[in-house]
């Protein structure tokens, strides 16, 4: 099965990591990209910071554009990946060594994707 | 027990559906690839089974039939789809059956539906339907919670099951202690609303019963596992005395309880179970706690108790749950040691983590009660009654409070 993996946040306390640890977790997280390229579906993206997201959404008068992530959560989304395991259990152990979870606020979200689209034909 | 007379029929009906439910799930889930057909089918079986028996009596063989009854409903269920897909799920069942060699397919279903990606109340409300095989409409009695809404959060816990892909087997060793807490709980609970509400509305089963099973079920199948022999120790004893803890509808508390009532080879049974969890040496406190049930269990009197052994064991608990709950009992116990003014003051410790408790109140006015501040202790009494949403416990509080000159201290 797919899942997508949401890599979210807390901007708020982010920075409380000193650079030395950063970085560390950083190599981490590339080598943890490696351990883990065989169930890798989409290796995914890292995204820029929130500050530079806008978003599109629905008002009465037609589409409008705002400057901003699409609601005003602590938690952000910085990235994803998609991977292809055999169940929930399987991306669960997956998830849980994600070195950013030594961090504090960061949350990882997991979605099964559809991939079957029988249903909808009748 | 006093107050529920239950037919042969409906004794043998729960008794199948306690043993054959759970695992005919699994194997029809298997079989169809398809956990969400698979427990409806063995649910309509269920209904079909409680009309049919209660009216024409029980088949000769009532395992045989559910079987029967449940296939068929999910042979029709398939019939009602696309043959494509069907074929296309068969063709994907999980081949479960090499993984699956020897372990108990209850188990696996129990794992599942006790699984941390789902919410904590749909795990117990679908644990209750799949594993032990209630209806929908006799889980929503048991918690006195809307029919629609608990069927909705099935309904959702399932979907999940299946969506997610969360997998029906028994989790490998290096996950299974910690996914055993989350099953052993939810079957705490399940005991716990079966034991409280025991006055409540008439039920047509005996929660607390399946609970003692389903304990008993999990230490057989995982041997090593000392805290689920704990769990089945604690849960054999607590049942054990049920039959003491209401008379004529309310609340005997365990010091007025009469001990002729006791189911006295359940408890040496409870206690055999200790030993085997003790053996194992891994404490954990669902095995204090059973020790604990067991000290007072073995008791002459309320008064012939070790509470000195009793006080030692809560200690000992309180390393493993530092709960403010565990703590407010440690004081009862300690208050039986030490006396109460020590443990009145030990007790104001507790009063903000435990402020919405009624039972801190109540054990506060008993305190208050025997060192002679009365007025107070009507007080605490008063609050206590606020708070408790039991009808057998605020009876009692009521009782107490009407009674108090004349009050003991029970």
């Amino acid at each position: 099965m797919k899942y997508v993996l949401m890599y979210t946040s807390r901007p708020d306390l982010a920075g409380e990591t000193d650079p030395e640890a950063a970085h560390a977790i950083y190599k981490r997280v590339y080598e943890w990209f490696g351990e883990n390229a065989g169930v890798m579906a989409d290796s995914g993206a890292e995204l820029l910071g929130v500050e530079t997201a806008t978003t599109v959404k629905h008002d009465a008068d037609g589409a409008v554009v705002v400057d901003g992530p699409f609601n005003e959560a602590k938690e952000v989304i910085g990235g994803f990946s998609v991977i292809d395991v055999a169940d929930m259990d399987a991306a669960i152990a997956v998830v849980k060594s994600w070195p950013m979870l030594d961090l504090p606020g960061v949350a990882v979200e997991i979605r099964p994707m559809v991939e079957d689209y029988s249903h909808m034909e009748g | 027990m006093t107050s529920r007379r239950p037919t042969t029929t409906d004794d043998l009906l729960a008794r199948t559906l306690r043993e054959e439910a759970g695992p005919l799930v699994a194997r029809l889930s298997r079989r169809f690839g398809d956990f969400d057909l698979a427990e409806e089918s063995v649910q309509g079986a269920v209904v079909e089974a409680l009309t049919s028996w209660r009216r024409d009596g029980p088949p000769q063989r009532p395992g045989a039939w559910l079987q029967v009854a449940a296939t068929r409903n999910a042979m029709d269920g398939m019939r009602h789809r696309d043959r494509q897909r069907a074929l296309a799920a068969r063709a994907d069942v999980p081949t479960t059956d090499e993984a699956g060699e020897g372990t108990d397919d209850r188990l696996a279903l129990l794992f599942a539906c006790c699984h941390p990606a789902l919410a904590p109340d749909a795990r117990l409300a679908l644990t209750l339907r799949a594993v032990v095989g209630l209806t929908t409409p006799q889980i929503a009695r048991a918690f006195l919670v809307h029919e629609s809404t608990l069927a909705q959060r099935i309904v959702r816990a399932k979907r999940k099951i299946v969506s997610a892909g969360i997998a029906l087997t028994v989790p490998p060793q290096a996950d299974l202690t910690s996914r055993l807490t989350d099953v052993l709980a939810v079957v705490y609970v399940m005991f716990n609303e079966g034991f409280v509400s025991s006055t409540g509305p008439a039920q047509d089963r005996d929660l607390a019963a399946d609970a003692v099973w389903l304990a008993d079920v999990i230490a057989t199948s995982l041997p090593d596992e000392a805290e689920a022999w704990g769990l089945a120790a604690l849960l054999t004893i607590q049942h054990a005395r049920g039959r003491a803890r209401f008379a004529d509808g309310d609340l005997v508390l365990l010091r007025d309880q009469d001990r002729d009532l006791w189911d006295h080879d359940a408890i040496a049974a409870g206690e055999r179970l200790i030993e085997r969890a003790a053996s194992l040496r891994q404490p954990g406190r669902y095995q204090l706690q059973a020790a604990i049930a067991a000290v007072h269990a073995t008791a002459a009197s309320w008064a012939e108790t070790d509470w000195l052994q009793i006080s030692l064991l809560y200690e000992e608990l309180s390393r493993h749950d530092p709960s403010p709950v565990v703590r407010l009992n440690h004081v009862v116990a300690h208050a039986q040691v030490v006396g109460p003014v020590d443990a009145l003051a030990r007790l104001e410790t507790l009063a903000e983590p435990l402020a919405e408790y009624h039972l801190f109140h109540a054990t506060r006015a008993e305190l208050l009660t025997s060192v002679g501040r009365d007025d107070e202790a009507a007080a605490a009494n008063r609050r206590a009654l606020e708070l408790t949403a039991n009808d057998a416990e605020r009876r009692l509080l009521t009782t107490r409070l009407h009674r108090r000159p004349l009050s003991d201290g029970s």
